[in-house]
């Protein structure tokens, strides 16, 4: 166990090592901290001269050293539009995205394990059917068009007259089919200050109601991921002998399919899950897009369109950490959950 | 994943076998396969191919049955713009679909950039299959240090979403040469953006592939032959590993297609004057709360029509082909 929590590590270590040679190499090329501090007047002798002070002709390694030093103090230098550390901005926009991750992933496990052992338990049930057809139609949605669909039907509103409106049946079925709108689109709402630079949407009616459309936006492009996986898995496991012995023994249904069935079909489903947490991560940068809503993958855009390069390169490392953290996280479970994974061996 | 994927082998048996001596010519075997066979019966299919091969055939054909020219400036009248479609009010019957918010042609602007989006798509794929097939054979059949290096690499690019990538790599080329030359170069940029990060699932697939192929006889034999690595790589193991490289393309393409659009409406894809579905998209989402919803949802709706025929004909292949690659 130790040997392979040391090469996770270790792993974990180079990955970052190369993210901010990366990240090193961005700001290297593309930011001259000069021309954002001086103005016109200041002399090519001049720069010469501060370019030396700053130490900006140094070799490259030397200047490696000092940034990834600075890095780990937390320094990732000053972001050019707002004029704070980078570091404070990026922690200031943490909260939201990770608000809107955690609602996402919520709805994401909450609505996944039962419909997917579900289908799996009765594959030619009609419901089974409608989800697993209505999943690959989930799949193919954009995640941004997704959000638009939500904005139009719940906050802008739909009005149907498909149907002839001086008919009872017609304006009924008008009725039905045309939605009022209303939602809010828009921003967070109403935020309550927890700690620090952490305000959160989580504990007023306004913020949480903020927080339904993104949400959903954000966990629909999961949700049939999930559920197909969850499915697949689960009918695999059906098929298991351990599984035959369990019914052949009389144990309960309920308790075949949910606790030792489930059980191993959540194994894949965690590794596959720690992937998609980054992917969400990702995702997140088009739902904070089109809801305005006020996080990193806004700010990284934002800062994208200003050329804000240490908010850029602030951005990345802060998603590397993040990517990392929860790819070992998930290795360790994995190889905590299932003892047959081999933990000193490479993965094969 | 990886304990069952030495499996996936045993999908290339389907190719029919041929023990007569008169042995039939290659369309004939094709169209005696068990792939047009099962075609046949599957109406779901059928139908998806024939959207998806109206939907190229109209996409490529843009410049001979489009109404009009999005690129052409001179015949777009800024007074047209946002003209709901015809079945709405105060429309105009010469634009079908009604226009955007420059005034082009929706209907035109659409079918332009319908076919953007699968050149961009088609393009990326090939470029991924190309360097993944290439550094997945390479990595299976000689293992050692280039396997452990190859799939080291994979390993740390797929830790990172592929959308991921192509968002970060898309920035830093957007910073550093400016938006004037992206939107230049754009088309050519979004293959390589999209194409070099999603080479590792390509990579990775026929790296199984070729692991289980590469202990079988005739691999042997050929080496006992005295053929090169070159030779036997290519000629007699990439042909094996061909069945799940179709499956996966069509979900790739269909991949890349999202992955193009979801670049375009963030601005880091194609620009508005030559538009892809994503910034058509794009373009219309600021009109969305001015009540002018057709000018995102008419091209949202084709793309999700056109990913959905791919996704559906992808799933169609992996069960007729039925490599045990993905389980989602």
């Amino acid at each position: 166990m130790i040997a392979f929590l040391i090469k996770r590590l270790m792993h974990a270590v180079l990955v970052m090592f190369v993210i901010s040679i990366i990240s090193f190499a961005i700001q290297d090329n593309l930011g001259d901290p000069l021309r954002e501090m001086t103005g016109q007047a200041v002399s090519e002798a001049q720069r010469e001269v501060m370019r030396d002070e700053m130490g900006l002709n140094d070799p490259f390694i030397t200047q490696y050293l000092r940034f990834a030093g600075n890095a780990l103090q937390g320094d990732l230098g000053t972001s050019y539009f707002y004029k704070q550390p980078a570091t404070e901005v990026i922690l200031r926009h943490l909260p939201a995205t990770l608000e809107l991750v955690m609602a996402s992933s919520l709805i994401i496990i909450l609505l996944s394990a039962p419909i997917g052992v579900f289908a799996a338990i009765r594959p030619r049930n009609w419901l089974s059917r409608l989800f697993m057809g209505t999943s690959i139609i989930g799949i193919s949605v954009p995640v941004f068009l997704t959000a638009i669909l939500l904005i139009q039907v719940f906050a802008i509103g739909v009005t149907v007259d498909w149907f002839p409106s001086d008919t009872q049946w017609g304006s009924i079925l008008n009725g039905m089919l045309s939605t009022d709108g209303g939602m809010p689109s828009y921003g967070r709402g109403e935020l309550t200050h927890v700690a620090g630079s952490w305000s959160s949407g989580f504990f007023t009616a306004d913020g949480l109601w903020h927080l339904v459309l993104p949400a959903i936006s954000l966990a629909s492009i999961m949700l049939p991921l999930f559920i197909r996986l969850i499915r697949a898995e689960m009918m695999e496991v059906l098929q298991s002998d351990y599984i035959k012995f369990a019914r052949a023994k009389g144990l309960g249904l309920g308790r075949i399919y949910f606790l030792h069935a489930l059980k191993n079909t959540m194994l894949p489903v965690i590794t596959v899950g720690g992937v998609q947490i980054g992917t969400m991560v990702a995702y997140t940068i088009l739902t904070e897009t089109v809801f305005q809503w006020p996080g990193m993958g806004l700010m990284f855009l934002e800062a994208i369109t200003r050329s804000d390069i240490p908010l850029i390169v602030a951005y990345l490392m802060m998603v590397g950490v993040i990517f990392v953290v929860t790819n070992t996280l998930v290795d360790l479970i994995y190889g905590l959950v299932n003892p047959t994974v081999k933990l000193a061996g490479k993965p094969a | 994943m990886s304990q069952t994927t030495p499996s996936a082998a045993t999908a290339s048996a389907t190719t029919p076998k041929t023990n007569s001596i008169v042995v039939p010519g290659r369309w004939q075997r094709f169209r005696e396969s068990y792939l047009i066979y099962s075609f046949k019966r599957d109406w779901m299919a059928q139908v998806c191919l024939l959207i998806f091969v109206a939907m190229v055939i109209g996409a490529f054909l843009a410049p001979l049955i489009a109404p009009a020219d999005p690129y052409d400036l001179a015949t777009i009248d800024i007074m047209n713009s946002e003209l709901p479609p015809v079945w709405m009010e105060g429309s105009d019957p010469d634009f079908l679909l009604g226009t955007d918010s420059q005034g082009r042609d929706l209907l035109s602007t659409i079918l332009y950039g319908t076919r953007v989006s699968l050149l961009i798509g088609f393009g990326a794929v090939i470029l991924q299959a190309l360097l993944g097939v290439t550094f997945g054979l390479l990595a299976g059949y000689m293992g050692g240090r280039v396997d452990a290096f190859l799939m080291r690499m994979a390993d740390i690019q797929l830790s990172f979403s592929t959308l991921m990538v192509a968002i970060v790599v898309g920035a830093i080329i957007k910073a550093t040469f400016g938006g004037a030359v992206f939107s230049d170069y754009a088309l050519v940029l979004l293959i390589l953006i999209i194409g070099l990060a999603e080479w590792p699932q390509y990579a990775r697939t026929v790296r199984a592939s070729v692991l289980a192929e590469k202990s079988k006889e005739y691999v042997d034999a050929a080496r006992v032959m005295g053929f090169r690595s070159r030779r036997i790589m290519f000629r007699h193991i990439l042909p094996n590993t061909l069945s799940p490289i179709f499956v996966i393309s069509t979900v790739q393409i269909a991949n890349a297609i999202i992955s193009e659009a979801a670049l375009s409406f963030l601005g880091l894809g194609m620009p508005e004057t030559q538009p892809s579905l994503g910034s058509l998209i794009k373009s219309g989402f600021d009109y969305l709360q001015s009540g002018s919803w057709w000018i995102t949802l008419i091209p949202g709706g084709v793309l999700i029509l056109l990913v959905l025929v791919i996704n559906l004909l992808g799933d169609w292949l992996r069960d007729v082909m039925n490599p045990r690659l993905y389980k989602g």
